[in-house]
């Protein structure tokens, strides 16, 4: 991989050379990619031949850990313009798989097709909005930026709004949203270590952790870049390689995309079957006769607190004077350490299971029908024309905020400097979602496969002949996967299994019958997407606090080398703050995540795009828009999402807006910025001349005039 | 530095694709996404506003974007705005 480590260091680049560039990338990563698959096909081998499964998880965690950080070792670089932008000469293509995997986290990878499976067309709500997202980069950014050409996103906002002002509020929003999701992948790579290998938790993120810095910290963009490529080829290939497998199984047709849609027809004529089972009914109503149980007790929860006590000793005193087993006293001494302590803690407990109850007391186990768009009837009465409407609702505005959001993250953005031209950064755009599509069109047929072989090939299975991968997961952590017979007639209906989004991918060649070899290679495609994602937010964050707030705002004067240096050790610093916060297993992972996309959304794309589109614009309305986008944002969020008002202590009421989940927030924050930035813009001066002309500087690829 | 006319059409058809590929984007997310009730006719097994979801719209997403990058491109050259091969 010679090719990586070029002798030059940065500057300009020929058009020859960089052809010439291209053509070794192109040697490089298609023997990159058979070596890969020859890899797995004599792993296949090693399993037929009796290599134990947790080998081959050790096997693949540490081939794959140990090729990043070789890649990494190979690109090292201190030279400033290779370290941000990978020296501005990754060709379009490659720039567009490396922004693939940068973009495709962990959320997409394992968490995605779980949302679609659990939720059917909702779910689509994300397909959409992380892909058309990337229109808005296309027409809005993209082109603009790499035109303008420096380093960073608030380098952008700094220079076109003329101050450390709105430089500073960049670099902040910059941060807060790139942490809240690196918090994320870092959590994701636990997942699959532990998964994968059996480590602890703990340990797994460490581990994961190794495999990120060795490549970002060595050689910053450039190490990213091409780690990146690599990552992108293992995932999409370790995605693909199962659905095409279910849907040879079930359909007899190789292109799962194409076919899908007459499994889906199967599984809606299933749905409507299994929603009349009795079976089914019988355990949607135990589920029922629990939480009325569970509502009589709320009603008066001193006495029913005390009978429970009284129960539970009776019980112990009752198998104690019976000399019963050991293990049954210790059960029922058990079973009286979990009555509540007290009353508030009754209630609490007490309310909660009666509303997990509630939401399996349902249809389907809680899912709605797969092809239904959206909750309610229109036609229906007042209540379910209001739940159309509002579930239709919520529905687009998370679409645009996931959108906007797409169109606004500064990992992403950056990735657009590292292209050798305008031209070459449109056209990146291209490939990056078209790379991207390739995973993202796929997720929605993974989902409808897997449910079809759910309904049709697991409900009915008696319990004692469940697949044995149900009772594998399940041990990895009950919240992921459970199941009991819960009306006790020994079958296995679906209201009887509590499923996890998180496992669906990655239970899939298990759920399709493969080899464990297969999913040895899924865990490390998720792996893949998971390190991926984590190495371009953490090279933002880094970058957003050496270049541009050491750099820019407080030591103009630090040398190149110096401010790499800076750069590095603070990639470690946060790094190291990210991975502890993932092993404290903070709650709502996921809402974090969407929530990033929302403070991007509102606190960057209006002052980024109203400032290649509109010359008036100018610092002011830029600094008080994005203020007032984020903190809208922020504000509905506080006071709306059940964990967050708990984290801030907020005890008013829940007014929603229109009904909106706080989730989409951005909803309201985008307008709002954009409104600011155009009132403050019009009641303050204009900005100055050099200014105006900056932005037909970036309006233009070439225009006279400028510096060469 | 002054702009000269042909910079100005150039913007102004620059302007002008991006409200017209905006446009279309528009109409496949959101105005399919509202009325994607009405809009569940059987498509090769898919009730029609699904498939739009999964895959039509994304196809199109594709699309907007190459086109848009080749349209520009193109322009670029027209009005002596593309950067020199050798920069």
């Amino acid at each position: 991989m010679a090719g990586l480590a070029p002798e030059s260091g940065g500057g300009a680049f020929s058009a020859s050379s960089n052809a010439a560039f291209k053509k070794q990338l192109n040697k490089i990563y298609a023997w990159y990619t058979g070596g890969f698959i020859a890899f797995v096909i004599v792993l296949a081998i090693m399993e037929q031949m009796g290599l134990p499964r947790n080998w081959i998880g050790y096997i693949f965690l540490g081939a794959t850990v140990l090729l990043y950080a070789g890649i990494g070792v190979m690109s090292r670089t201190n030279d400033a313009s290779e370290y941000y932008v990978a020296g501005r000469r990754v060709p379009a293509v490659y720039n567009g798989m490396a922004t693939g995997s940068d973009w495709m986290s962990a959320a997409s990878f394992i968490g995605m097709a779980g949302t679609l499976y659990l939720t059917g067309y909702g779910g689509l709500a994300f397909i959409m909005g992380w892909t058309g997202g990337y229109c808005l980069v296309a027409l809005f950014l993209a082109p603009y930026l790499r035109k303008f050409g420096q380093f960073t996103i608030p380098d952008f906002l700094g220079a076109r709004y003329d101050g450390n002002l709105p430089r500073l509020l960049g670099i902040l929003a910059a941060i807060i949203c790139s942490f809240v999701y690196v918090v994320a992948q870092i959590y994701g790579v636990g997942l699959i270590t532990t998964r994968l290998t059996g480590v602890p938790f703990e340990l797994g993120i460490f581990l994961g952790l190794g495999g990120i810095l060795v490549c970002s910290f060595l050689g910053g963009m450039r190490a990213v870049t091409w780690t990146q490529v690599a990552q992108y080829i293992i995932l999409i290939i370790a995605y693909l390689i199962p659905v095409v497998w279910l849907s040879v199984k079930q359909t007899s047709f190789p292109i799962p995309q194409l076919v899908y849609g007459f499994q889906l027809e199967k599984v809606t004529a299933r749905e409507a079957e299994l929603m009349k089972d009795p079976k089914e009914l019988e355990v949607i109503a135990v589920f029922k006769q629990r939480a009325d149980d569970l509502g009589a007790k709320l009603k008066d929860v001193p006495a029913a607190l005390a009978a429970d006590k009284a129960a539970a000793e009776k019980k112990l005193a009752d198998l104690k004077a019976a000399n019963a087993p050991a293990a049954d006293i210790a059960a029922a001494e058990k079973a009286l350490a979990a009555v509540p302590k007290d009353e508030a803690a009754a209630k609490d407990a007490w309310t909660k299971a009666k509303a997990a109850n509630e939401a399996r007391a349902r249809p389907l186990a809680g899912m709605p029908r797969h092809s239904q768009q959206f909750a309610g009837d229109p036609n229906g009465d007042e209540k379910a024309r209001t739940a159309y409407d509002t579930s239709r609702r919520n529905f687009l505005a998370l679409i645009f905020c996931l959108m906007v959001g797409t169109a606004a993250l500064p990992h992403i953005l950056m990735r657009y400097y590292t292209t050798p031209s305008v031209k070459e950064a449109r056209e990146s755009v291209t490939w990056s979602l078209f790379f991207i599509f390739l995973l993202y069109f796929t997720a929605p047929a993974l989902a409808v496969l897997v449910k079809y072989e759910v309904f049709n090939v697991l409900v009915g299975t008696p319990f004692d002949q469940l697949p044995a991968w149900i009772n594998q997961w399940a041990k990895v952590d009950p919240a992921l996967l459970s199941i009991a017979d819960v009306n006790k007639d020994g079958i296995f209906q679906l209201g009887e299994m509590r499923i996890g989004g998180d496992i669906i991918v990655l239970a899939t060649p298990e759920i399709g019958g493969l080899p464990y070899v297969i999913s040895g290679m899924v865990a490390a495609g998720g792996l893949a997407a998971a390190l991926s994602t984590a190495d371009g937010l953490l090279l933002t964050i880094a970058n957003a606090l050496s270049h541009d707030l050491y750099y820019k705002m407080i030591d103009p004067n630090a040398s190149t080398g110096k401010r790499v240096m800076i750069s590095k050790i603070l990639l470690l610093v946060v790094a190291l703050a990210a991975a502890y916060v993932a092993a404290q297993k903070p709650a709502d992972i996921l809402f974090l995540v969407s929530a990033a996309f929302s403070f991007a959304a509102a606190a960057f794309f209006p002052a980024l795009a109203l400032g290649i589109f509109w010359k008036r614009a100018n610092k002011w309305g830029a600094c008080v828009g994005m203020i007032g986008g984020f903190g809208i944002t922020f504000y509905y969020m506080i006071t709306t999402h059940p964990w967050l008002r708990s984290v801030f202590g907020v005890t008013s009421p829940v007014e929603l807006w229109w009904g909106i989940a706080p989730i989409s927030a951005g909803i309201f924050g985008v307008p709002v910025g954009i409104a600011l930035i155009v009132i403050v813009s019009l009641l303050t001066p204009a900005p100055r001349k050099d200014i105006q002309e900056l932005v037909d500087h970036v309006r233009y690829p070439t225009l006279r005039g400028d510096k060469a | 530095m002054q702009l000269t006319e042909s910079h100005r059409q150039y913007w102004q058809k620059n302007l002008r694709i991006t409200a017209v590929l905006l446009a279309i984007w528009f109409i496949v997310t959101f105005v399919v996404g509202y009325n994607a009730r009405d809009l569940s006719f059987s498509f090769f097994g898919w009730p029609f506003s699904f498939w739009m979801g999964a895959q039509g719209s994304l196809v199109i997403y594709v699309l907007i974007i190459w086109f848009y990058a080749n349209y520009m491109n193109k322009l670029d050259q027209e009005h002596g705005c593309a950067e020199e091969e050798e920069a």
